[in-house]
């Protein structure tokens, strides 16, 4: 079995809400991106920072699960279907990030190219590993995308919901706050 | 009755033969739809379509050929770059989903002296058919090394990006597209 802690590991907490905050961003960034015009100061920047990101954040993310899985995590709370369902969509948000990075590597590395994360390192292409790559790994991309804040939005509620109708320490141990009852 | 079968098998035959004597050699690929366009004015961009087919009618020794026809997938469009070709292939370009294909069917061929002639025909390409016209020329004909006989053209035409209802934005320099065809067809 699991250990058990009484709150969150800061680490986990810290990557916690920078996802959030780099998942929201992007998404917005992702859609907006994509109708630029030609001659946009954008055009160019966007989604260069889009991809840097990206892999940053799947570097991130990959620590995250491994941290995750070593460290001792605080006791879940609600029912056991509420826990249930939090664990699946916990779960579920872990495998779309996941989908989200990979299909998104592969629109950019479709024809061989590697994809420069800003400027600092460039991360290698396999090459074309299935016909009309760019094309599928774009469509997967943009309803993975979707789907994401659809379960993030789950997620809120969930959190919301034991904040103020259970008022239990859901939100607040994921804020930092330390020696909850 | 098998004679009657036979009699309109041979006839089918025959008309198709006399509508296409030549099919593009696609499978060998002695045969591209090539395009450029200028990049902010200051380069060509190039790039081409690797999926399409066709025929076209030719009476050997002729000066010109009397009828050409071609069908292009719009999702094979390659200018060496995904991300680009995702975008070329999108709504804001082809918008290949909704026209997968494009076709050029020759009207009137007239000959210009020697090789030259001019293909005048209607081009389909995002859902919008329009008169273009291509300079062309015979390039060589004759027998192959492996049975067959063979005969090539190249012709060149350009096309206005907006009259084709295609209207991203890509500069004043590059409103229009060139055409660069070489098509080797095989004696059917």
């Amino acid at each position: 079995m699991k250990q058990v802690s009484a709150g969150w590991d800061w680490v986990l907490i810290t990557i916690h809400w920078l996802t959030a905050l780099t998942v929201f961003s992007m998404f917005a960034v992702g859609l907006w991106m994509v109708d630029l015009n030609y001659y946009s100061d954008w055009y160019k920047t966007a989604p260069h920072w889009h991809k840097s990101i990206g892999l940053l954040l799947a570097g991130l993310t990959v620590c995250r699960v491994i941290w995750r899985l070593l460290r001792p995590r605080p006791p879940k709370l609600g029912s056991a279907f509420e826990r249930a369902i939090a664990s699946l969509v916990h779960l579920l948000i872990y495998l779309l990030l996941f989908s989200l990075f990979v299909s998104g590597y592969l629109i950019s590395t479709a024809d061989g190219r590697a994809i420069d994360v800003f400027d600092w390192f460039a991360v290698p292409s396999f090459g074309q590993l299935f016909d009309d790559q760019e094309d599928i790994a774009g469509s997967i991309h943009f309803y993975i995308a979707w789907t994401l804040i659809g379960l993030v939005s789950l997620h809120i509620v969930g959190a919301l919901k034991h904040h103020f109708i259970d008022k239990d320490v859901t939100l607040k141990r994921m804020l930092g706050k330390k020696h909850l009852s | 009755m098998k004679k009657l079968a036979l009699a309109l098998a041979f006839t089918l035959g025959a008309s198709v033969a006399n509508a296409a004597d030549y099919i593009i050699d696609t499978k060998g690929a002695h045969a591209s739809i090539n395009f450029k366009i200028q990049h902010l004015g200051y380069s060509w961009l190039t790039g081409r379509f690797n999926d399409f087919s066709g025929e076209f009618s030719y009476e050997e020794g002729e000066p010109k050929v009397s009828k050409v026809n071609v069908t292009v997938k719009t999702a094979s469009i390659d200018s060496n770059h995904a991300e680009r070709d995702k975008h070329l292939r999108g709504d804001d370009f082809l918008d290949v989903k909704k026209y997968p294909e494009a076709t050029f069917v020759s009207t009137n061929v007239t000959h210009d002296g020697d090789d030259e002639m001019t293909i005048i025909g209607d081009l389909t390409l995002h859902g919008v058919t329009r008169s273009v016209s291509i300079d062309a020329h015979k390039v060589g004909e004759g027998k192959d090394p492996w049975g067959g006989y063979r005969a090539g053209f190249a012709g060149e035409t350009h096309i206005a990006l907006k009259d084709f209802g295609i209207d991203y934005d890509l500069g004043p320099a590059s409103t229009e597209v060139k055409l660069m065809l070489h098509i080797e067809g095989v004696k059917q």
